[in-house]
């Protein structure tokens, strides 16, 4: 029996979002990124429908990490204290699209770093690596209207990506954002008519709507990663059917959210196998789960899960 | 919702006026304010008073496209009206041919002269179709849905997308003696012709005829549109400039789960149909 035909079209797409700016540009990038831009769901209609291929980006963090399991160190274990070597070897050696600074160091509860220190770590990685880069806030709403905006201006005319903002917390990171020429990464906690709300308030301060990534949060295997599957691809449909507050592409944050699990971290569980290989499995098959529901910019940790899911991406986007 | 803007219509005495005078001023301000207010398409439409049709067509068309973009509504019940205004109209971002019943008493074929003249104008034209025929419009449900099965099967056979194709079950004024029975009937046409192909053809409705000289025009307007959403309906042609009319069926779409809820979903709802 033939197999029946069931493509579906769709009168819109993702919106198409292009990172980093070159020399000719203002910037000092070598190299850009574009996501976005699919025309159907994952798999869905003809290869012409697919959009850009989903890039990774490799998280490195502005200090050094305190709470990472030795698996997730080992591999990074000569530059946990130098931003800069840890993004150049995230590139060359793990194979990063892109790099995402992640402040968790000005977090009060945390290093509770200044503002200085994290311009540095800015300046310093926008000259140690050429790719476009996400500038991440720690997730502490006071410290991060404090702080981000220096990064931001550390970093201007870079068009990096620039975040999060929250429906009750957009205003100073987006009129950063929309200065500094970069874009912006709006956040609601793995609820959509939040997530819809937020793009519509930052759209009312006049940042372009094909500036935004939405980032809905993100749930690891085994803990509420359904979650954000169903809302990643819900936005997906609403994206193809016209829906222009959601049409923006998807930013996913794999690597923190995995690690946090358990199963991944747990040495002295002899009955779920070596824990070398585990903490990279459920990575990656977070990652690749993920990737279905329509994700353009995943943010991972570990260079066997990168690994992975790199040749995933490169089997099915071809 | 596919909203078909009404007010490019010779039957509006400003509109008439302007075809008379040929005042471009009033025709374009129309189209942009129409397109302000969330229309997906603009009705155009010469009305009957107009001597050379074919000549007014062509002129509101370039009138509109000088300063407008937003898609067209060629609307006629002559073909050769219908033809001149796609001679001079830029087609690509989409056009709607308005409209052909199945057949006439003096022209059978009138039908596949309106697919014709779609698929000759590219993949981004579709037409409208009326659920009449020779023996004029129907009154039941049955009989409705029967004509919408044959006018999808002439599709169908000359290969022509059932998603181009925007069904209109008829509304007549609930005032006329007898009538009041019609919504229902419509409403139950509607159910069942959603499902007769697949990809499912559009629903469109004519709105305002249903409350052509009643009182309380708008809202009877609204609640009608409010129930027919609820029965699958996602265009129809109406007056954009009704707020209130807007805002219902913002609400009415949210309700339906066609677009996603948000706090400011009303403020949106305008921006989303283009």
């Amino acid at each position: 029996m033939a197999v029946p035909e069931v493509a579906e079209s769709f009168t819109s797409e993702v919106s198409q979002v292009t990172l980093g700016a070159t020399k000719d540009e203002g910037g000092t990038r070598t190299s850009k990124i574009t996501v976005g831009g699919a025309r159907n769901v994952v798999y869905g209609g003809s290869p012409d429908d697919t959009g850009e291929k989903p890039v990774i980006a490799m998280d490195v963090i502005d200090t050094r990490p305190k709470d990472w399991p030795d698996i997730l160190t080992e591999p990074y274990k000569d530059v946990l204290d130098s931003p800069a070597d840890w993004a150049k070897k995230a590139i060359t050696e793990f194979g990063a699209d892109l790099i995402c600074i992640k402040f968790d160091g000005i977090h009060p509860d945390k290093a509770d770093k200044d503002a200085a220190s994290a311009v540095k770590v800015t300046e310093e990685v926008l000259n140690a690596v050429g790719v476009p880069l996400v500038l991440w806030g720690c997730g502490n709403d006071e410290k991060d209207n404090q702080i981000m905006p220096k990064v931001s201006e550390a970093a201007k005319g870079q068009n990096c990506l620039l975040g999060t903002v929250k429906e009750d917390n957009y205003k100073s990171l987006t009129a950063i954002a929309l200065a500094d020429n970069h874009h912006l990464i709006t956040e609601a906690p793995l609820d959509i008519n939040i997530a819809k709300q937020v793009n519509i308030l930052v759209s009312d301060m006049g940042f372009p709507l094909e500036k935004i990534v939405t980032f809905q949060a993100t749930g690891a295997l085994g803990y509420g990663i359904e979650y954000s599957y169903s809302i990643q691809e819900r936005q997906r449909l609403a994206a193809l059917s016209g829906d222009k507050m959601m049409a923006m592409p998807v930013i996913c944050d794999v690597g923190y959210e995995a690690w946090r699990v358990k199963e991944a971290k747990l040495a002295d569980a002899p009955g779920w196998g070596h824990v070398k290989d585990r903490g990279p499995m459920w990575e990656a098959a977070t990652a690749i789960c993920l990737l279905q529901a329509g994700t353009d910019i995943i943010r991972m940790r570990h260079p066997r899960a990168v690994a992975t899911v790199k040749n995933f991406i490169n089997q099915i986007w071809q | 919702m596919i909203l078909i803007a009404e007010r490019i219509n010779g039957m509006f005495k400003d509109v008439k006026q302007a075809i008379a005078e040929k005042n471009k001023q009033i025709i374009q301000d129309l189209a942009k304010k129409q397109t302000e207010a969330g229309a997906s398409y603009l009705d155009v439409n010469v009305g009957t008073a107009a001597a050379d049709q074919q000549a007014a067509m062509q002129w509101l068309v370039e009138t509109i496209q000088q300063t407008c973009s937003t898609p067209l509504c060629l609307d006629s019940q002559k073909p050769n009206v219908i033809a001149a205004g796609l001679k001079v109209a830029n087609t690509d971002p989409g056009i709607l041919l308005n409209s052909s019943p199945l057949n006439r008493k003096t022209d059978e074929e009138i039908l596949d002269k309106y697919i014709e003249m779609a698929k000759n104008t590219g993949p981004k034209a579709s037409i409208i179709t009326l659920t009449m025929d020779k023996n004029g419009v129907p009154q039941d449900t049955d009989t409705r849905v029967a004509i919408a099965a044959e006018i999808i099967s002439k599709a169908t056979e000359v290969g022509f997308d059932t998603q181009r194709l925007f069904i209109d079950p008829i509304i007549l004024p609930v005032k006329v003696p007898n009538a009041q029975t019609q919504p229902t009937n419509i409403l139950a046409a509607m159910d069942q012709i959603r499902i007769l192909a697949e990809p499912t053809p559009h629903m469109t409705i004519g709105l305002s005829n249903i409350s052509q000289g009643a009182a309380e025009r708008s809202l009877i307007n609204r609640v009608f549109l409010a129930i027919a959403v609820s029965h699958g309906l996602d265009s129809a042609i109406a007056d954009v400039f009704d707020e209130k009319l807007m805002n219902i069926l913002a609400t009415a779409e949210m309700l339906m789960n066609k677009q996603i809820y948000s706090d400011s979903f009303l403020k949106v709802y305008s921006s989303m149909n283009k």
